[in-house]
């Protein structure tokens, strides 16, 4: 048995000793959010938490979070007491990056053992040698998936424990063991609210497959074994979570607080968390409108402070949604095309990975000529070219009979990129428009990847849509 | 997987694992007057770049020869100079004479460990990989193994981009030298290998291998038809380079002897700091350095190098095989380390080479070998505050050692190679003990690398010994390293001389 998953303890061990290498690498503002976080849930009682806003980095994941933030920071304690102090803003001595970093590391064998029960899923590859197995090829795409590891582990996020546990509620799931799925995603939603927009696609997942329990002989819906017991369960798991996690601010009559902090509407516009590379566009559109509306003396350049002008807003938005969105959908793809779903979502899952790496940088473009994050660029794109390789040889070895993976039109727009690339970092900043209009390669890099996204969501919907009936069968096994 | 993807995945890795340690400090920040060997570097650039080739070695007003004098063959000066250049072209205060001293800033870090990167791309990858490819033997999988395992090894990528130094260059070329050899290409290797010397004296320690490895080729090719003429174009290609690379100074011979005198500093004494070689862990129970003159230190010195190394190339010359080749850059590379005047705690790089070629053949020893090369320079490292990288890098060979290429699986007396000394040994040791033997060692040795390690970083030395850990360290790493001399002299020595006998050498 140990020696079955050999491969998978090399994986896992490989990609930590690479994490630990970049534990003296750039960090974000984020290590800040976090570190504040620390010493808010430490320093503060539970009543405060919602409320104490000495830094501008505010609480604002549910309250889930902050308890995982409050266990931390017993441990913080023996690395630096000093980073528990909430006055202490950007406090970064070299104990608190290196616990800030372990803690990162540590957290993520929530997501390796949630990648080997997907493993498990996997189907038998019996005959075939280790290099072509779908589950070594699932292990290393998830496990070395270096959009995770760069926002993680160089910017600083904790996306890799969070996708650990909405990856093992699928896995429940395929494993047939629901109610822990339905539970672990309820935990889920009250440690990071952005999941809230996959919530309507699991609960109608969880409705299809749990609640009814027969389907018809050709895999169509049998609507009159629907389970209500079933039905009841889920929503008591549910409700029960959330009790939990709300309760004591309900009881403290907080709720409002903590709700205007976990979404902040600031004057009145609406942040809807799904398809946030439409931003993009709005973006530009966003853009030439406030231009064209200065130039024609519509509008008054005097009153735009940061917080008027949407696109600051968007940008704050794509600042602290985008690092977490654009690894999920691509961690999906992975997922759903070595578990049985159409062969087609591997390529897109490339596409994204690369456009991902793109988005990325845009932070650093506004940053200019800032040498930090240059130093890292050539770790990024050593990551990227990494995966690359390794996604495009195993999916063609893996999917060699459906033909080539991406027509020409897809392999030059991917091509693309590295024209791209070079124009919007070398080439534009060496130009005269780099002071009047410093944002052009920003937005040349948003509408190019938006397209590219736009265009894989569009033949995803497209490819699911056009096979219902296997991948009802799938699921229904 | 295709073989090339499977390659390019190495050297990403590769490339991924410098860059990541290149992140940390380098020798010497922050540290004036004299900082370390990164400021040694960025001189040379500034010394090349603004003055004129004759000045270079001699101390002028312009050139101090007490800061950093170069002491390093004309190739090193020339690979200065295109970094001058370049350096030069981005911010000339980077190499202002004089005023330059001591300069230090995030965007000359990353030009500094981005010349290291590039030269280690254009250079020592390719080697390491024709190497993989061609010189070894095994399944395409365990050839890429191999090479990842070489890729990483930790002592190299310490140094060259933590510490701060061009070994890679030096220890490439030589590699160049090998596989031109193995591949016999005879021409292309002695090039590569004179250029090698050009760039660092050290690589006089394997100078005997390559000059006995060719004159033996040379005397199986028959000494009275193609073999002399071999041996002339040989020595025609050495003396060309040499004669190409030392070109500005052949102008004048007191050019050519300030350069000898800069290269070979007799004054400097037997030892400086703490090395795992013989002398310093001698000196721990007898002072030999205040005790014995510098003239006997010399001879003595001289003597025991020149005995330990002799049994080695006379067998090499009577058996001018790879396999007989590579154990001889060990053996002749590893008692320089430890016989020889004025030797580094850096120059185990030396030995350290030829050992990763072994990675296939024999992997316990190999990687127990670069384990304790590394843990030998830890004093080094710590100093430099390289700590972090140290332990990653060491853990992940060593499992990568143990995972890949199953060293711990594979110690049986065949893998050994030791061949008949091991049927004398047979009357006490069965086959099944002595691979029980190996393993407990190895093990014993390693929990106490881990052990010092810890203590070196942990704990503060008492005050009436305050080298204690240093001299700890190094004179285990002694230990470890004078067994291995013996070991690989033993295994080279059995070696059958007939070709009936021959199983799987090379």
């Amino acid at each position: 048995m140990i020696a079955e998953w050999s491969w998978f303890v090399a994986l896992a061990f490989g990609v930590s000793f690479i994490k630990c290498l970049l534990i003296n690498a750039y960090h974000s503002t984020d290590f800040e959010v976090h570190r504040n976080w620390l010493a808010v849930t430490h320093s503060l009682p539970v009543s405060q938490w919602y409320y104490e806003s000495t830094s501008e980095w505010t609480l604002d994941y549910p309250p889930f979070f902050a308890w995982f933030e409050y266990g931390l920071s017993h441990f913080a304690k023996y690395f630096d007491k000093e980073m528990l102090v909430v006055q202490n803003l950007n406090y970064a001595s070299p104990a608190t990056v290196l616990f800030q970093r372990l803690s990162v590391i540590f957290t993520d064998l929530v997501f390796i053992y949630a990648v080997k029960e997907c493993c498990k899923c996997c189907r038998e590859d019996k005959g075939k040698d280790l290099l072509g197995k779908s589950s070594f090829i699932l292990a290393t795409l998830l496990l070395w998936n270096f959009g995770l590891l760069i926002v993680d582990h160089i910017h600083f996020q904790y996306n890799g424990f969070l996708f650990g546990v909405l990856l093992l509620s699928v896995a429940r799931h395929f494993q047939k063991r629901h109610l822990e799925g339905a539970l672990l995603f309820a935990v889920l939603l009250n440690l990071k609210h952005i999941y809230l927009y996959v919530a309507p696609a699991y609960g109608i997942f969880l409705l299809r497959c749990f609640c009814f329990t027969q389907n018809n002989a050709d895999g169509s819906l049998q609507w009159r074994s629907f389970s209500p017991l079933r039905l009841v369960a889920l929503g008591l798991i549910v409700l029960s979570t959330f009790a939990v996690s709300f309760g004591p601010f309900i009881v403290k009559g907080q709720l409002q607080q903590v709700i205007s902090r976990l979404f902040p509407f600031k004057r009145g516009l609406c942040h809807a968390y799904w398809a946030p590379n439409i931003w993009a566009l709005y973006n530009i559109a966003d853009k030439a409108l406030s231009i064209l509306g200065v130039k024609l003396k519509l509008l008054d350049m005097s009153k735009f402070s940061k917080a008027s002008m949407t696109g600051g807003l968007v940008q704050e938005f794509q600042h602290s949604v985008l690092p977490s969105v654009s690894p999920l959908i691509t961690l999906i793809c992975t997922l759903l095309s070595i578990l049985d779903a159409p062969d087609s979502l591997f390529a897109y899952n490339i596409y994204l990975s690369i456009i991902f790496v793109k988005k990325m940088k845009t932070p650093f473009l506004k940053a200019l000529f800032t040498l930090f994050p240059t130093t890292e660029l050539p770790i990024k794109i050593l990551l990227m070219l990494l995966f690359t390789i390794f996604s495009f040889s195993s999916l063609t070895k893996l999917f060699s009979k459906s033909g080539p993976l991406l027509n020409s039109v897809e392999v030059a727009y991917l091509l693309g990129l590295v024209p791209l690339e070079l124009i919007c970092e070398f080439v534009y900043p060496l130009t005269s428009w780099q002071h009047t209009l410093p944002f052009i390669p920003l937005l040349l890099t948003s509408v190019y990847c938006a397209l590219g996204v736009l265009y894989s969501f569009i033949r995803l919907y497209l490819s699911v849509l056009a096979a219902p009936s296997t991948t009802g069968k799938a699921k229904s096994q | 997987m295709e073989n090339w993807s499977l390659v390019s995945v190495c050297v990403l890795l590769g490339l991924t694992t410098r860059w990541a340690v290149s992140f940390s400090s380098y020798s010497g920040a922050g540290k004036p007057p004299m900082f370390g060997d990164y400021e040694a570097q960025r001189h040379w650039q500034e010394v090349t770049y603004n003055l004129p080739v004759q000045e270079w070695y001699f101390n002028t007003t312009d050139n101090d020869l007490g800061y950093w004098g170069l002491d390093y063959p004309p190739l090193t000066a020339y690979h200065s100079l295109l970094c001058g250049h370049v350096a030069k072209l981005i911010n000339p205060a980077w190499v202002e004479l004089r005023t330059s001293r001591g300069f230090e800033s995030a965007a000359h870090k990353l030009f500094m460990r981005t010349t290291v990167l590039f030269a280690d791309i254009l250079i020592y990858f390719p080697a390491v990989i024709l190497y993989c490819i061609y010189l070894s033997d095994g399944s395409s999988k365990r050839k890429v193994a191999t090479a990842l395992c070489i890729l990483l090894y930790p002592g190299l990528i310490l140094i060259d981009y933590g510490h701060f130094q061009y070994n890679s260059v030096s220890l490439a070329l030589t590699l160049w030298g090998i596989v031109g050899l193995g591949l016999g290409w005879n021409l292309l290797g002695a090039l590569a290998f004179s250029l090698a010397l050009n760039y660092k004296q050290m690589e006089l320690y394997h100078s005997l291998p390559f000059f006995c490895f060719l004159l033996g080729k040379c005397i199986k090719q028959g000494l009275m038809g193609r073999g002399l003429l071999l041996l002339v174009k040989i020595s025609l290609t050495v003396l060309v380079t040499f004669a190409l690379c030392w070109w500005p100074f052949l102008s004048d011979p007191q050019l050519i002897l300030q350069v000898l005198h800069r290269l070979f500093p007799v004054d400097r004494g037997l030892f400086e700091d703490k090395v795992a070689n013989t002398w310093c862990s001698l000196n721990v129970l007898i002072k030999i350095k205040t005790l014995l003159s510098r003239d006997t230190q010399l001879l003595l010195s001289f003597a025991l190098t020149l005995l330990s190394i002799l049994p080695s190339s006379i067998k090499l010359l009577t058996k001018p095989t790879l396999w007989q080749f590579k154990l001889a850059l060990v053996n002749s590379s590893l008692a320089f380390f430890l016989f020889s005047f004025q030797v580094h705690e850096k120059s185990i790089l030396l030995p350290a080479l030829p050992v990763c070629l072994m990675m296939n053949e024999l992997p316990l020893m190999a990687v127990w070998f670069l384990l304790i090369s590394t843990f030998s320079m830890l004093p080094l490292l710590l100093k430099d505050g390289l700590l972090l990288p140290y332990t990653v890098t060491s853990l992940a060979f060593l499992y990568l050692g143990v995972y890949l290429l199953s060293a711990l699986d594979r110690s049986p007396e065949e893998e050994l190679r030791l061949g008949s000394c091991h049927k004398r040994m047979q009357n006490y040791l069965s086959k099944h003990n002595l691979s029980l033997l190996v393993k407990c060692s190895f093990t014993v040795s390693l929990v106490a690398m881990a052990g010092l390690s810890f203590t070196s970083v942990v704990l503060e030395p008492p005050a009436r010994l305050p080298d204690l850990f240093p001299v700890l360290v190094s004179v285990f790493s002694f230990l470890h390293f004078l067994a291995m001399l013996l070991y690989f002299n033993l295994v080279q020595l059995t070696e059958p001389s007939s070709k009936k006998s021959q199983k799987k050498t090379n």
